[in-house]
Protein backbone atom coordinates (compact mmCIF):
# COMPACT_ATOMS: atom_id res chain seq x y z
CA UNK A 1 0.00 0.00 0.00
CA UNK A 2 1.48 3.56 -1.29
CA UNK A 3 1.37 5.72 1.76
CA UNK A 4 0.83 9.54 0.47
CA UNK A 5 0.90 12.45 3.02
CA UNK A 6 -0.28 15.43 2.47
CA UNK A 7 0.38 18.76 3.71
CA UNK A 8 -1.57 21.82 3.69
CA UNK A 9 -1.18 25.40 5.39
CA UNK A 10 -4.08 26.82 5.15
CA UNK A 11 -5.37 29.43 7.60
CA UNK A 12 -8.74 29.26 7.44
CA UNK A 13 -11.73 27.13 7.23
CA UNK A 14 -12.47 26.27 4.78
CA UNK A 15 -9.30 27.06 3.15
CA UNK A 16 -8.93 26.83 -0.64
CA UNK A 17 -5.50 25.34 0.45
CA UNK A 18 -7.09 22.62 1.66
CA UNK A 19 -9.87 22.79 -1.53
CA UNK A 20 -6.70 22.34 -3.69
CA UNK A 21 -4.97 20.04 -1.62
CA UNK A 22 -8.05 17.33 -1.62
CA UNK A 23 -7.93 17.70 -4.74
CA UNK A 24 -4.77 16.71 -5.64
CA UNK A 25 -4.93 14.17 -3.10
CA UNK A 26 -7.84 12.90 -5.10
CA UNK A 27 -6.14 12.65 -8.20
CA UNK A 28 -2.99 10.99 -6.93
CA UNK A 29 -4.89 8.31 -4.78
CA UNK A 30 -6.44 7.95 -8.45
CA UNK A 31 -3.45 7.34 -10.59
CA UNK A 32 -1.73 5.09 -7.75
CA UNK A 33 -3.78 1.52 -7.60
CA UNK A 34 -3.71 1.46 -3.74
CA UNK A 35 -2.77 4.23 -1.86
CA UNK A 36 -3.76 5.64 1.75
CA UNK A 37 -3.70 9.43 2.19
CA UNK A 38 -2.68 11.04 5.20
CA UNK A 39 -3.42 14.31 5.85
CA UNK A 40 -2.05 16.79 7.90
CA UNK A 41 -2.89 20.19 8.32
CA UNK A 42 -0.85 22.19 9.76
CA UNK A 43 -3.36 25.12 11.17
CA UNK A 44 -3.62 22.27 13.99
CA UNK A 45 -0.34 21.90 14.96
CA UNK A 46 0.72 25.62 14.50
CA UNK A 47 1.16 25.91 18.57
CA UNK A 48 3.09 22.76 18.90
CA UNK A 49 5.11 24.03 16.04
CA UNK A 50 6.20 26.86 17.84
CA UNK A 51 6.93 25.42 20.75
CA UNK A 52 9.62 22.69 18.68
CA UNK A 53 11.30 26.20 17.80
CA UNK A 54 11.66 27.14 21.20
CA UNK A 55 11.88 23.37 23.00
CA UNK A 56 13.78 21.05 20.02
CA UNK A 57 11.00 18.55 20.24
CA UNK A 58 7.67 17.94 19.15
CA UNK A 59 4.27 17.15 20.89
CA UNK A 60 2.59 14.58 20.58
CA UNK A 61 0.49 15.43 17.45
CA UNK A 62 3.07 17.01 15.93
CA UNK A 63 5.46 13.91 16.06
CA UNK A 64 2.60 11.88 14.28
CA UNK A 65 3.00 14.02 11.93
CA UNK A 66 6.39 14.27 11.53
CA UNK A 67 6.77 10.45 11.54
CA UNK A 68 3.97 10.28 8.64
CA UNK A 69 6.22 12.83 6.62
CA UNK A 70 8.94 10.22 7.42
CA UNK A 71 7.33 7.23 6.40
CA UNK A 72 5.25 9.11 3.06
CA UNK A 73 6.06 7.55 -0.17
CA UNK A 74 4.60 10.88 -2.01
CA UNK A 75 4.18 13.93 -0.62
CA UNK A 76 1.74 16.83 -1.89
CA UNK A 77 2.58 19.90 0.10
CA UNK A 78 0.38 23.03 -0.48
CA UNK A 79 0.74 26.59 1.05
CA UNK A 80 -0.74 30.15 0.37
CA UNK A 81 1.27 32.65 -0.53
CA UNK A 82 2.28 35.31 2.05
CA UNK A 83 3.94 38.06 1.30
CA UNK A 84 5.43 36.53 -1.95
CA UNK A 85 6.56 33.28 -0.61
CA UNK A 86 5.28 30.04 1.37
CA UNK A 87 3.57 30.91 4.55
CA UNK A 88 5.64 31.16 7.81
CA UNK A 89 3.94 27.97 8.70
CA UNK A 90 4.35 25.89 6.00
CA UNK A 91 8.22 27.04 6.16
CA UNK A 92 8.34 26.46 10.02
CA UNK A 93 6.94 22.41 9.63
CA UNK A 94 9.99 21.91 7.14
CA UNK A 95 12.69 23.83 9.37
CA UNK A 96 11.66 21.32 11.88
CA UNK A 97 12.34 18.22 10.39
CA UNK A 98 15.35 16.61 10.69
CA UNK A 99 18.06 16.18 8.39
CA UNK A 100 17.33 13.67 5.61
CA UNK A 101 13.93 12.79 6.62
CA UNK A 102 12.74 14.30 2.73
CA UNK A 103 16.30 12.38 0.88
CA UNK A 104 14.51 11.24 -2.21
CA UNK A 105 10.56 11.71 -1.44
CA UNK A 106 8.62 12.70 -4.48
CA UNK A 107 7.17 15.63 -3.99
CA UNK A 108 4.08 17.39 -5.74
CA UNK A 109 4.72 21.63 -4.90
CA UNK A 110 1.13 23.56 -4.73
CA UNK A 111 0.45 27.22 -3.75
CA UNK A 112 -3.10 29.40 -4.03
CA UNK A 113 -3.27 33.30 -3.97
CA UNK A 114 -5.36 35.44 -4.72
CA UNK A 115 -4.24 36.75 -7.96
CA UNK A 116 -2.37 34.56 -10.46
CA UNK A 117 0.85 37.26 -10.44
CA UNK A 118 2.14 34.88 -7.54
CA UNK A 119 2.23 32.03 -9.73
CA UNK A 120 6.07 31.86 -10.21
CA UNK A 121 6.29 31.41 -5.91
CA UNK A 122 6.14 27.76 -7.19
CA UNK A 123 9.37 28.44 -8.98
CA UNK A 124 11.45 30.40 -6.96
CA UNK A 125 10.46 29.65 -3.46
CA UNK A 126 9.19 26.06 -3.21
CA UNK A 127 11.35 24.34 -5.78
CA UNK A 128 14.37 25.51 -4.19
CA UNK A 129 13.22 24.43 -0.42
CA UNK A 130 12.25 20.85 -1.74
CA UNK A 131 15.62 20.91 -3.66
CA UNK A 132 17.34 21.49 -1.02
CA UNK A 133 15.92 19.01 1.20
CA UNK A 134 16.92 16.45 -1.01
CA UNK A 135 13.49 15.69 -2.18
CA UNK A 136 12.37 14.98 -5.71
CA UNK A 137 9.84 17.26 -6.65
CA UNK A 138 7.63 16.45 -10.12
CA UNK A 139 7.83 18.52 -12.87
CA UNK A 140 4.38 20.03 -12.91
CA UNK A 141 3.55 22.41 -9.94
CA UNK A 142 0.01 23.41 -9.14
CA UNK A 143 -0.77 27.17 -8.32
CA UNK A 144 -4.29 28.34 -8.09
CA UNK A 145 -5.41 31.75 -7.77
CA UNK A 146 -8.55 32.13 -6.32
CA UNK A 147 -9.98 33.07 -10.07
CA UNK A 148 -8.56 30.00 -11.06
CA UNK A 149 -11.44 27.63 -9.58
CA UNK A 150 -13.24 28.72 -11.80
CA UNK A 151 -11.23 27.61 -15.04
CA UNK A 152 -10.91 23.94 -16.30
CA UNK A 153 -7.15 24.56 -16.76
CA UNK A 154 -7.08 23.71 -13.06
CA UNK A 155 -8.21 20.36 -13.37
CA UNK A 156 -5.62 20.05 -16.37
CA UNK A 157 -2.83 20.58 -14.42
CA UNK A 158 -3.63 18.61 -11.01
CA UNK A 159 -4.54 15.33 -13.16
CA UNK A 160 -0.96 16.08 -14.77
CA UNK A 161 0.95 16.62 -11.52
CA UNK A 162 -0.74 13.44 -10.14
CA UNK A 163 -0.17 11.33 -13.12
CA UNK A 164 3.70 12.87 -12.27
CA UNK A 165 3.58 12.26 -8.98
CA UNK A 166 2.17 8.74 -8.98
CA UNK A 167 4.55 7.72 -11.63
CA UNK A 168 7.80 8.54 -9.45
CA UNK A 169 6.07 7.13 -6.27
CA UNK A 170 7.18 3.50 -6.14
CA UNK A 171 9.73 3.63 -8.85
CA UNK A 172 12.85 5.09 -7.50
CA UNK A 173 13.80 4.33 -4.49
CA UNK A 174 15.09 7.03 -2.35
CA UNK A 175 18.64 6.37 -1.96
CA UNK A 176 18.99 5.90 -6.42
CA UNK A 177 16.97 9.46 -6.28
CA UNK A 178 18.60 11.38 -3.73
CA UNK A 179 22.13 9.48 -4.55
CA UNK A 180 23.73 6.79 -2.38
CA UNK A 181 24.59 7.25 0.66
CA UNK A 182 21.13 8.43 2.07
CA UNK A 183 21.66 10.65 5.29
CA UNK A 184 21.35 8.57 8.23
CA UNK A 185 18.89 10.40 10.97
CA UNK A 186 19.01 10.19 14.51
CA UNK A 187 16.61 7.25 14.49
CA UNK A 188 18.58 5.09 11.99
CA UNK A 189 21.30 5.64 15.11
CA UNK A 190 19.47 4.85 17.48
CA UNK A 191 18.00 1.24 15.80
CA UNK A 192 21.86 0.48 14.33
CA UNK A 193 25.18 2.50 15.46
CA UNK A 194 27.66 3.10 13.39
CA UNK A 195 30.33 0.96 15.06
CA UNK A 196 32.37 3.18 16.92
CA UNK A 197 35.96 1.82 15.48
CA UNK A 198 34.38 3.65 12.34
CA UNK A 199 33.85 6.41 13.88
CA UNK A 200 37.05 6.59 15.21
CA UNK A 201 38.51 6.53 11.47
CA UNK A 202 36.30 8.85 10.02
CA UNK A 203 37.11 11.68 12.65
CA UNK A 204 40.78 11.47 11.43
CA UNK A 205 40.22 10.82 8.27
CA UNK A 206 39.60 14.54 7.34
CA UNK B 1 23.08 6.23 44.00
CA UNK B 2 24.76 9.60 43.45
CA UNK B 3 22.70 12.10 44.20
CA UNK B 4 23.82 15.91 43.40
CA UNK B 5 23.06 19.02 41.10
CA UNK B 6 24.68 20.73 38.40
CA UNK B 7 25.29 24.28 37.55
CA UNK B 8 24.88 25.97 34.21
CA UNK B 9 26.03 29.11 35.24
CA UNK B 10 23.84 31.55 34.06
CA UNK B 11 23.86 34.94 34.87
CA UNK B 12 19.55 35.31 34.14
CA UNK B 13 17.72 38.07 35.30
CA UNK B 14 15.65 37.60 38.22
CA UNK B 15 12.23 38.22 36.40
CA UNK B 16 9.86 38.97 39.69
CA UNK B 17 12.32 42.01 40.54
CA UNK B 18 14.07 42.82 37.22
CA UNK B 19 17.35 41.81 38.72
CA UNK B 20 20.12 41.06 37.04
CA UNK B 21 23.36 39.70 39.66
CA UNK B 22 26.82 40.69 38.54
CA UNK B 23 29.43 37.98 37.51
CA UNK B 24 30.99 38.00 40.95
CA UNK B 25 27.89 37.68 42.90
CA UNK B 26 27.00 34.52 40.76
CA UNK B 27 30.51 33.20 41.13
CA UNK B 28 30.65 33.88 44.74
CA UNK B 29 27.07 31.89 44.75
CA UNK B 30 28.30 29.08 43.03
CA UNK B 31 30.37 28.51 45.67
CA UNK B 32 27.82 28.97 48.06
CA UNK B 33 25.49 26.34 46.24
CA UNK B 34 28.34 23.38 45.98
CA UNK B 35 29.34 23.78 49.86
CA UNK B 36 25.34 23.99 50.55
CA UNK B 37 25.27 20.67 48.45
CA UNK B 38 27.65 19.00 51.00
CA UNK B 39 26.12 20.45 53.81
CA UNK B 40 23.06 18.91 52.84
CA UNK B 41 24.32 15.61 52.26
CA UNK B 42 24.52 15.30 48.39
CA UNK B 43 27.31 13.69 46.80
CA UNK B 44 28.46 15.30 43.15
CA UNK B 45 28.63 18.62 42.23
CA UNK B 46 29.10 19.76 38.76
CA UNK B 47 29.90 22.63 36.79
CA UNK B 48 29.14 23.41 33.46
CA UNK B 49 31.65 25.05 31.22
CA UNK B 50 31.05 28.63 28.49
CA UNK B 51 33.20 30.79 26.86
CA UNK B 52 30.66 33.54 26.75
CA UNK B 53 27.97 36.19 28.25
CA UNK B 54 25.49 35.90 30.24
CA UNK B 55 27.37 32.85 32.29
CA UNK B 56 30.26 32.64 34.00
CA UNK B 57 31.08 29.48 34.06
CA UNK B 58 34.76 29.44 32.40
CA UNK B 59 37.68 27.91 33.74
CA UNK B 60 35.86 25.88 35.52
CA UNK B 61 38.97 24.00 36.88
CA UNK B 62 39.65 27.10 38.80
CA UNK B 63 36.29 26.89 40.07
CA UNK B 64 36.18 23.29 41.00
CA UNK B 65 39.33 23.50 42.79
CA UNK B 66 38.53 26.39 45.01
CA UNK B 67 35.33 24.88 45.88
CA UNK B 68 37.86 21.21 46.19
CA UNK B 69 39.57 23.21 49.42
CA UNK B 70 36.45 24.25 51.34
CA UNK B 71 34.78 20.63 50.85
CA UNK B 72 35.91 17.33 52.33
CA UNK B 73 33.81 14.92 51.17
CA UNK B 74 31.25 16.07 47.78
CA UNK B 75 32.73 14.81 44.51
CA UNK B 76 33.51 17.85 41.72
CA UNK B 77 32.24 17.36 38.21
CA UNK B 78 31.84 18.97 35.28
CA UNK B 79 28.75 19.27 33.00
CA UNK B 80 30.00 19.93 30.67
CA UNK B 81 33.37 20.04 29.93
CA UNK B 82 33.77 20.91 26.03
CA UNK B 83 35.98 18.45 24.57
CA UNK B 84 35.43 19.57 21.51
CA UNK B 85 37.05 23.03 22.03
CA UNK B 86 39.83 22.62 24.59
CA UNK B 87 42.85 20.86 23.79
CA UNK B 88 42.77 17.40 24.98
CA UNK B 89 46.57 17.71 26.53
CA UNK B 90 45.08 20.90 29.23
CA UNK B 91 42.18 18.63 29.86
CA UNK B 92 44.37 15.71 31.35
CA UNK B 93 46.84 17.70 32.63
CA UNK B 94 44.23 20.13 34.39
CA UNK B 95 41.73 16.99 35.93
CA UNK B 96 44.82 15.15 36.94
CA UNK B 97 46.15 18.18 39.09
CA UNK B 98 42.48 18.53 40.96
CA UNK B 99 42.77 14.97 41.33
CA UNK B 100 46.00 15.48 43.39
CA UNK B 101 44.30 18.11 45.20
CA UNK B 102 40.83 17.51 46.11
CA UNK B 103 42.80 13.51 46.49
CA UNK B 104 40.81 12.03 43.71
CA UNK B 105 37.31 13.77 44.33
CA UNK B 106 36.83 14.55 41.03
CA UNK B 107 35.12 13.12 37.69
CA UNK B 108 34.18 14.86 34.54
CA UNK B 109 31.68 14.79 31.91
CA UNK B 110 32.52 14.86 27.92
CA UNK B 111 30.51 17.36 25.90
CA UNK B 112 30.61 19.16 22.87
CA UNK B 113 28.83 22.22 23.55
CA UNK B 114 26.83 24.21 21.22
CA UNK B 115 26.96 27.66 20.80
CA UNK B 116 28.44 28.36 17.39
CA UNK B 117 30.49 30.80 17.54
CA UNK B 118 32.82 29.82 20.55
CA UNK B 119 34.41 26.67 18.15
CA UNK B 120 35.56 29.33 15.59
CA UNK B 121 36.78 31.46 18.89
CA UNK B 122 38.65 28.52 19.48
CA UNK B 123 40.27 27.90 16.50
CA UNK B 124 37.78 24.73 15.15
CA UNK B 125 34.47 24.13 13.52
CA UNK B 126 31.56 23.03 14.68
CA UNK B 127 30.58 20.92 11.63
CA UNK B 128 33.25 18.45 12.89
CA UNK B 129 31.66 18.80 16.62
CA UNK B 130 31.18 15.02 16.55
CA UNK B 131 34.69 14.14 15.06
CA UNK B 132 36.21 16.47 16.88
CA UNK B 133 34.80 15.13 20.27
CA UNK B 134 35.95 11.36 19.25
CA UNK B 135 39.66 12.41 18.48
CA UNK B 136 40.18 14.20 21.31
CA UNK B 137 38.99 11.95 23.37
CA UNK B 138 40.93 9.59 22.29
CA UNK B 139 43.96 11.22 22.89
CA UNK B 140 43.11 12.26 26.12
CA UNK B 141 42.02 8.62 26.97
CA UNK B 142 45.80 7.49 25.84
CA UNK B 143 47.22 10.60 27.95
CA UNK B 144 46.04 9.42 31.15
CA UNK B 145 46.90 5.58 30.28
CA UNK B 146 50.48 6.05 28.65
CA UNK B 147 53.21 7.56 30.30
CA UNK B 148 54.86 8.55 27.01
CA UNK B 149 52.59 8.90 24.39
CA UNK B 150 53.70 9.80 20.63
CA UNK B 151 50.76 10.76 18.37
CA UNK B 152 49.24 12.77 15.26
CA UNK B 153 46.00 13.20 14.33
CA UNK B 154 43.62 15.81 12.28
CA UNK B 155 42.63 18.14 15.24
CA UNK B 156 45.74 19.29 17.07
CA UNK B 157 49.33 19.52 16.57
CA UNK B 158 51.47 15.98 16.51
CA UNK B 159 53.01 15.07 19.56
CA UNK B 160 56.30 13.46 20.14
CA UNK B 161 57.56 11.91 23.48
CA UNK B 162 55.07 14.27 25.44
CA UNK B 163 54.59 13.00 28.77
CA UNK B 164 51.06 14.12 30.56
CA UNK B 165 52.09 15.46 34.16
CA UNK B 166 51.18 14.63 36.50
CA UNK B 167 50.38 11.49 36.12
CA UNK B 168 46.52 10.54 37.42
CA UNK B 169 46.34 10.09 41.23
CA UNK B 170 47.53 5.94 42.51
CA UNK B 171 47.77 5.50 38.77
CA UNK B 172 44.19 5.98 37.88
CA UNK B 173 42.20 8.33 35.90
CA UNK B 174 39.47 10.19 37.00
CA UNK B 175 36.08 8.81 35.66
CA UNK B 176 34.69 9.98 32.43
CA UNK B 177 30.80 10.47 31.49
CA UNK B 178 30.08 11.63 28.06
CA UNK B 179 26.90 13.75 27.59
CA UNK B 180 24.91 13.78 24.83
CA UNK B 181 20.76 15.34 24.63
CA UNK B 182 20.59 13.74 20.61
CA UNK B 183 23.34 12.15 19.62
CA UNK B 184 23.47 8.31 19.00
CA UNK B 185 27.30 8.49 18.60
CA UNK B 186 28.12 9.87 21.80
CA UNK B 187 26.02 7.50 23.33
CA UNK B 188 28.07 4.55 21.34
CA UNK B 189 31.50 6.53 22.53
CA UNK B 190 30.75 6.01 25.96
CA UNK B 191 29.87 2.35 25.56
CA UNK B 192 32.94 1.32 23.80
CA UNK B 193 35.12 2.81 26.17
CA UNK B 194 33.06 1.37 29.34
CA UNK B 195 32.62 4.86 30.33
CA UNK B 196 29.37 6.46 31.90
CA UNK B 197 26.58 7.53 29.80
CA UNK B 198 25.02 10.83 31.01
CA UNK B 199 21.49 11.77 29.60
CA UNK B 200 20.67 15.88 30.19
CA UNK B 201 17.14 14.39 30.20
CA UNK B 202 15.73 17.43 31.31
CA UNK B 203 14.76 19.26 28.41
CA UNK B 204 13.31 16.52 26.45
CA UNK B 205 10.29 13.78 26.77
CA UNK B 206 11.35 10.42 28.85
CA UNK B 207 10.74 8.70 25.52
CA UNK B 208 14.41 10.32 24.06
CA UNK B 209 16.11 9.83 26.95
CA UNK B 210 15.19 6.20 27.57
CA UNK B 211 16.08 5.47 23.76
CA UNK B 212 19.65 7.05 24.20
CA UNK B 213 19.91 4.99 27.57
CA UNK B 214 18.96 1.90 26.08
CA UNK B 215 21.23 2.52 22.80
CA UNK B 216 24.14 2.62 25.58
CA UNK B 217 23.60 -0.21 27.81
CA UNK B 218 23.15 -2.49 24.68
CA UNK B 219 26.23 -1.32 22.98
CA UNK B 220 28.05 -1.35 26.46
CA UNK B 221 27.26 -5.08 26.95
CA UNK B 222 28.21 -5.50 22.85
CA UNK B 223 31.66 -3.94 23.67
CA UNK B 224 32.25 -6.42 26.77
CA UNK B 225 32.15 -4.41 29.53
CA UNK B 226 29.62 -6.38 30.93
CA UNK B 227 25.73 -7.16 30.72
CA UNK B 228 23.90 -4.52 29.80
CA UNK B 229 22.02 -3.12 33.28
CA UNK B 230 25.25 -3.05 34.54
CA UNK B 231 26.54 0.08 32.31
CA UNK B 232 27.07 3.84 34.47
CA UNK B 233 23.97 5.88 33.85
CA UNK B 234 23.48 8.96 34.75
CA UNK B 235 20.49 11.43 34.50
CA UNK B 236 19.66 15.28 34.89
CA UNK B 237 16.34 16.09 36.34
CA UNK B 238 14.89 19.70 37.47
CA UNK B 239 12.63 20.49 40.47
CA UNK B 240 11.19 23.71 42.47
CA UNK B 241 9.31 22.47 45.52
CA UNK B 242 7.52 23.75 48.37
CA UNK B 243 5.75 21.57 51.16
CA UNK B 244 2.32 23.24 49.55
CA UNK B 245 2.67 22.23 45.52
CA UNK B 246 0.13 25.12 45.10
CA UNK B 247 2.83 27.81 46.00
CA UNK B 248 5.67 25.99 44.10
CA UNK B 249 3.87 26.79 41.24
CA UNK B 250 2.42 30.25 41.76
CA UNK B 251 6.18 30.99 42.88
CA UNK B 252 8.17 29.16 39.59
CA UNK B 253 6.18 30.25 36.72
CA UNK B 254 7.56 33.89 36.19
CA UNK B 255 11.09 32.09 36.42
CA UNK B 256 9.55 29.22 34.08
CA UNK B 257 7.77 31.63 31.99
CA UNK B 258 10.86 34.01 30.81
CA UNK B 259 13.71 30.82 31.40
CA UNK B 260 16.19 31.24 28.91
CA UNK B 261 16.03 27.68 27.54
CA UNK B 262 11.97 26.91 27.04
CA UNK B 263 10.76 30.42 28.32
CA UNK B 264 8.08 31.90 25.77
CA UNK B 265 7.27 28.44 24.85
CA UNK B 266 4.89 25.90 26.49
CA UNK B 267 3.06 25.92 29.21
CA UNK B 268 4.13 24.90 32.77
CA UNK B 269 1.73 22.56 32.90
CA UNK B 270 2.73 20.91 29.63
CA UNK B 271 6.60 20.82 29.88
CA UNK B 272 6.22 19.45 33.67
CA UNK B 273 4.12 16.63 31.73
CA UNK B 274 6.55 15.96 28.98
CA UNK B 275 9.48 16.46 30.50
CA UNK B 276 10.72 15.29 33.81
CA UNK B 277 10.16 19.07 35.61
CA UNK B 278 8.88 18.71 38.64
CA UNK B 279 7.52 21.20 40.32
CA UNK B 280 5.45 20.83 43.47
CA UNK B 281 5.91 19.18 46.96
CA UNK B 282 8.82 17.34 48.12
CA UNK B 283 7.14 14.48 48.71
CA UNK B 284 5.38 14.82 44.81
CA UNK B 285 9.62 15.06 43.76
CA UNK B 286 10.43 12.10 45.51
CA UNK B 287 7.78 10.15 43.88
CA UNK B 288 8.66 11.50 40.04
CA UNK B 289 12.36 11.30 40.64
CA UNK B 290 12.15 7.60 41.52
CA UNK B 291 9.85 6.78 38.80
CA UNK B 292 13.04 7.84 36.68
CA UNK B 293 13.97 4.24 36.98
CA UNK B 294 11.11 2.62 35.35
CA UNK B 295 12.15 3.83 31.60
CA UNK B 296 16.16 3.55 32.44
CA UNK B 297 16.66 1.02 34.71
CA UNK B 298 18.31 1.49 37.76
CA UNK B 299 21.26 4.14 37.43
CA UNK B 300 23.90 5.32 39.15
CA UNK B 301 23.88 9.06 39.33
CA UNK B 302 21.51 12.34 39.27
CA UNK B 303 22.34 15.83 39.00
CA UNK B 304 19.06 17.99 39.76
CA UNK B 305 19.94 21.58 38.11
CA UNK B 306 18.08 24.16 40.75
CA UNK B 307 20.36 27.03 40.46
CA UNK B 308 19.02 28.75 36.84
CA UNK B 309 16.28 31.18 35.13
CA UNK B 310 17.24 33.79 37.64
CA UNK B 311 15.98 32.46 40.77
CA UNK B 312 18.23 34.24 43.68
CA UNK B 313 20.57 32.69 45.60
CA UNK B 314 18.21 32.79 48.69
CA UNK B 315 15.59 30.51 46.85
CA UNK B 316 18.19 27.91 45.74
CA UNK B 317 19.64 27.16 48.72
CA UNK B 318 16.27 27.18 50.15
CA UNK B 319 15.77 24.10 47.65
CA UNK B 320 18.43 22.56 48.43
CA UNK B 321 17.64 22.43 52.12
CA UNK B 322 14.05 20.51 51.07
CA UNK B 323 16.25 18.56 48.49
CA UNK B 324 18.14 17.19 52.28
CA UNK B 325 15.01 16.50 53.77
CA UNK B 326 14.16 14.47 51.01
CA UNK B 327 17.61 12.89 50.49
CA UNK B 328 17.03 10.18 52.63
CA UNK B 329 13.88 9.02 51.22
CA UNK B 330 14.87 9.33 47.96
CA UNK B 331 18.13 7.10 48.73
CA UNK B 332 15.94 4.63 50.17
CA UNK B 333 13.79 3.95 47.34
CA UNK B 334 16.60 3.97 44.65
CA UNK B 335 17.65 1.09 46.70
CA UNK B 336 14.72 -0.71 46.95
CA UNK B 337 14.63 -3.65 44.81
CA UNK B 338 18.05 -2.58 42.97
CA UNK B 339 19.84 -5.71 42.10
CA UNK B 340 22.93 -6.46 44.23
CA UNK B 341 24.45 -7.16 40.67
CA UNK B 342 24.30 -3.05 39.99
CA UNK B 343 27.05 -1.37 40.55
CA UNK B 344 27.37 2.32 42.39
CA UNK B 345 29.12 5.07 40.33
CA UNK B 346 32.88 4.70 40.26
CA UNK B 347 34.46 6.65 42.77
CA UNK B 348 38.40 7.21 43.11
CA UNK B 349 38.48 4.46 45.95
CA UNK B 350 36.57 2.01 43.67
CA UNK B 351 38.93 2.35 40.96
CA UNK B 352 41.86 2.11 42.79
CA UNK B 353 40.34 -1.50 44.62
CA UNK B 354 39.81 -2.31 40.95
CA UNK B 355 43.16 -1.43 39.45
CA UNK B 356 44.39 -3.75 42.54
CA UNK B 357 45.33 -1.14 44.63
CA UNK B 358 46.73 2.19 44.75
CA UNK B 359 50.46 2.65 43.03
CA UNK B 360 52.12 5.70 42.50
CA UNK B 361 52.86 7.14 38.80
CA UNK B 362 55.22 9.68 38.32
CA UNK B 363 57.12 9.92 35.70
CA UNK B 364 60.59 10.57 36.92
CA UNK B 365 62.99 12.68 34.85
CA UNK B 366 66.85 12.49 35.40
CA UNK B 367 67.01 15.98 34.13
CA UNK B 368 65.26 18.41 32.16
CA UNK B 369 65.93 17.45 28.70
CA UNK B 370 62.77 19.71 27.14
CA UNK B 371 63.27 23.65 28.32
CA UNK B 372 66.18 25.81 29.96
CA UNK B 373 67.71 26.50 26.77
CA UNK B 374 67.23 29.56 24.51
CA UNK B 375 65.15 29.06 21.72
CA UNK B 376 68.30 29.80 20.20
CA UNK B 377 69.99 26.90 21.30
CA UNK B 378 67.80 24.42 20.68
CA UNK B 379 67.31 26.06 17.17
CA UNK B 380 71.17 25.10 16.78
Amino acid sequence: MTRLVVVSAGLSNPSSTRLLADRLAAATSEALAEATVTQVELRDLAHQLTDHLLTGFPGPELAAAIAAVRDADGLVVVTPVFSASYSGLFKTFFDVLEPGTLDGTPVLVAATAGTARHSLVLEHALRPLFAYLRAVVVPTGVFAATEDFASPDLEQRITRAAGELAALVGKVSPADAAGSPLRRTVDDELAEPTPFEELLRRASAG
Amino acid sequence: MQIGIFSVGDVTTDPTTGRTPTEHERIKATVAIAKKAEEVGLDVFATGEHHNPPFISSNPTATLAYIGAQTERIVLSTATTLITTTDPVLIAEDYAKIQHLTDGRVDLMMGRGNTGPVYPWFGKDIRQGINLAIENYALLHRLWREDVVDWSGRFRTPLQGYTSTPRPLDGVPPFVWHGSIRSPEIAEQAAYYGDGFFHNHIFWPASHTQQMVDLYRRRFEHYGHGPADTAIVGLGGQFFMRPNSQDAVAEFRPYFDNAPVYGHGPSLEDFTEATPLTVGSPQQVLERTLSFRDYVGDYQRQLFLVDHAGLPLKTVLEQLDLLGEILPEMRKGFAEGRPAHVPDAPTHGSLVAAAGGAHDSTVYAAADSATGHRAEDVLA
